[in-house]
């Protein structure tokens, strides 16, 4: 894709466009554009809520008296093919969401548990695709010419396979008693990391010309120092905006490789396993679909709008407008707002263009 | 440009060379035995020995591949013993549960799956155009923010969640619909259609948050270029000015995308195929996965990597041909 120059769906422009050396009071600044955005300030709450949910789960689960494993015959009606007895799907004191028929098994605590699996491999992923990005990009921006086209022709054909297609694929091969989670992890962080790599080579090569790395490298600095001195402090900042967009877009394949049934095995809960099942009991038992449903949707949008307004607080651009204190006004249609639009609808189109359909 | 066109057709073949190696090597190593997969479990030890030789299995691993690879070029025979299977060009072998030719198979739920893509396109197309130029012409009113809302919520959703819901709230509640069966368009166009609604507009829906965000960007980018202040000096009239000008610019990222999505779909769209039961690629793929029939995965994977493929190399022709500022090189 990225032979043609002006398309706006080019990860490599749209990176390159956003160079500036990032110094600390940069950060600072960052930070501050960060908390003053209202979404970034309810994502992240809405997210450590739920972080602490997970962590907190087997606290929370023993506070309820449950586990998320033992079948309860006696809180579903056999005679009506396992339905939850009571309203809302067997809300009770005991089962404080209800729980999931045909089995009886606790739907809080398995909920919760889900969510956990959920984090951890979209966590998981993340870091392995960060990891395996920077290295392959610093390492085609730093080589000479034959690593650097082995490398870029290597991301270009990584970024033009199907990955859930793969992911399917790999997942079905892989023997039982390996673990899932982990499996999962590595299936979706080695599969999807093109992107970030491309980011950091485009970074590192118009880095490599600016002065304070021409400087260092006068001082006597080697290549490895070069590039973990200088360079890696200036690309934490695109690196973390593809990251955070990175997020939400693991956490579905997750979802969507366990609502296919080839991604965590039960009785490990897993949200999108929970919808798979859930389909049958539509009209019987509606709580079951719409709890995972709604904790997908609800954590996957939180991390959606932290993506963006990470994006737009860590955008140098965005940076110019603050200092200059021209807000540009509501229908002020000036190049620069504009053109930090395409930029984000070229990030989200990047990343987004084989998300799982 | 005919260089380039070849430059490019030769990349697509190397990813999917490189597929079919990666492909290959899963194939592989896969846990089981292929040959006792392709035998079944009924199969005495004898049995297995004689279709590990028919299906060329007792072969070194580079031999297997080559043959593939003819296969796929000229078409390969398996030879039963007494008889003679032929298997033609592009043969993909045998499925190990139906013994039906792959590629018959893949061929066999084309349409379904080219049913679900043209459908699901004209809704994104439509809905998500329509929402991004509103969202761009609106700036700074109330209609855009509940526009930014909105595709940023659709944006993230998972596929399934949307169709989930309107199975549940169609389907099951107001009971407008039937639960969806696949009929195919060549017996009967109207329940064709009623029975195709729901994965058109889940699929569709789930698209165009994309386009939303894409056409608005676009149009703003464009809006904001010298030329559109130069109109508006001369007096160009505000609709001339986005209707003529402003479209032009905003056309040509979406046309480029939706041919990248297109092709994404036309592979299998596994979630939305599988939701509602088409009998489609996707559904092919993740049938095969479950009953490890290795042969249709690997075929699945290749014909969706080609899918995929070729239609980044006509987002890009599309791309350029819309937009004649841009050189192909």
């Amino acid at each position: 894709m990225s032979t043609v120059p002006d398309l706006p769906a080019s990860g490599a422009k749209a990176g390159a466009a956003t160079v500036v050396p990032a110094a600390a009071s940069d950060a600072r600044q960052a930070w501050r554009r960060l908390r003053r955005r209202p979404s970034a300030v309810i994502s992240t709450s809405v997210l450590g809520l739920l972080v602490v949910l997970a962590v907190a789960a087997p606290l929370l689960a023993a506070a309820e008296g449950q586990d998320a494993n033992t079948y309860h015959d006696a809180l579903v009606d056999s005679a009506r093919g396992g339905v939850p007895i009571g309203s809302f799907g067997g809300v009770s004191g005991d089962h404080w969401l209800g729980v999931e028929p045909g089995t009886g098994r606790d739907l809080f605590v398995r909920l919760l548990y889900g969510a956990r699996v959920s984090l951890l491999v979209a966590v998981g992923a993340t870091v392995v695709q960060v990891l395996i990005g920077i290295a392959v990009g610093l390492a085609a921006g730093l080589g000479n010419r034959l690593l650097d086209t082995v490398l870029s022709r290597f991301t270009d054909v990584m970024v033009a396979l199907p990955m859930l297609v793969l992911a399917i694929a790999l997942t079905a091969v892989v023997s039982a008693d390996f673990p899932r989670p982990l499996l999962l992890i590595l299936v979706i962080g080695l599969l999807n990391w093109g992107a970030t790599s491309r980011i950091v080579r485009a970074q590192t090569l118009t880095l490599k010309q600016l002065d304070f790395v021409a400087a260092a490298r006068l001082a006597g600095s080697g290549r490895w120092r070069v590039a973990r001195r200088e360079l890696l402090p200036s690309l934490a900042a695109p690196v973390i905006t593809y990251a955070a967009i990175l997020l939400p877009i693991n956490m579905v394949i997750e979802a969507s490789l366990s609502f296919l049934g080839v991604g965590v095995k039960p009785p490990t809960p897993s949200w999108g396993q929970m919808l798979s099942s859930a389909q049958t009991w539509f009209r019987a038992d509606p709580m079951y679909v719409l709890l995972p449903a709604g904790m997908l949707f609800v954590t996957v949008l939180a991390f959606t709008a932290l993506g963006d307004a990470v994006r737009a607080a860590l955008d140098p651009r965005e940076a110019v407008r603050l200092r200059v204190g021209t807000r540009a006004s509501s229908r002020g249609r000036t190049a620069r707002t504009a053109r930090a639009a395409a930029s984000e609808a070229a990030a989200a189109a990047d990343l987004r263009k084989d998300t799982s359909s | 440009m005919t260089r380039y066109l070849l430059k490019r057709l030769g990349g697509a073949v190397l990813v999917l060379l490189v597929l079919s190696v990666a492909i290959y090597a899963l194939f592989y190593l896969a846990p089981g035995d292929p040959a006792r997969l392709a035998c079944g479990d009924r199969c005495s030890t004898q049995q297995v020995e004689q279709v590990r030789r028919q299906l060329g299995l007792d072969e070194s691993v580079y031999a297997q591949y080559a043959h593939f690879l003819q296969g796929i070029v000229t078409g390969r025979d398996y030879s039963t013993g007494t008889a003679v299977l032929h298997c033609d060009a592009p043969c993909l072998g045998f499925s190990y549960q139906t013994d039906q030719q792959v590629t018959a198979l893949i061929l066999d739920r084309l349409p379904a799956t080219v049913s679900l893509a043209v459908g699901a396109m004209v809704i994104w197309l439509a809905v998500g155009v329509g929402t991004g130029l509103l969202s761009a012409l609106r700036r700074g009113g109330i209609t855009e923010r509940a526009l930014t809302l909105l595709t940023l919520a659709g944006t993230g959703t998972p596929v399934f969640i949307l169709g989930l819901l309107l199975l549940m709230v169609v389907c099951a509640y107001l009971q407008w619909l039937p639960f969806p069966t696949y009929v195919p368009l060549t017996e009967d166009p109207e329940q064709w259609a009623w029975n195709m609604l729901l994965p058109w507009l889940t699929l569709g829906f789930f698209e165009s948050a994309k386009y939303a965000r894409l056409t608005r960007s676009s149009t703003l980018e464009t809006l904001a270029e010298d030329h559109i202040r130069t109109f508006r000096a001369y007096g160009v009239g505000e609709r001339a000015v986005v209707g003529r000008h402003a479209l032009r610019g905003a056309v040509p990222p979406v046309i480029a995308l939706s041919a990248l999505d297109f092709g994404t779909v036309m592979g299998g769209a596994v979630i939305t195929e599988s939701l509602f039961n088409i009998p489609g690629i996707g559904k092919t793929l993740i049938d095969g996965v479950r009953e490890i029939d290795l042969p249709v995965v690997v075929g699945v994977v290749l014909v969706i990597g080609a899918a995929v493929v070729l239609a980044n190399v006509v987002a890009d022709l599309l791309y350029a041909a819309a937009d004649r500022r841009v050189v192909l090189h």
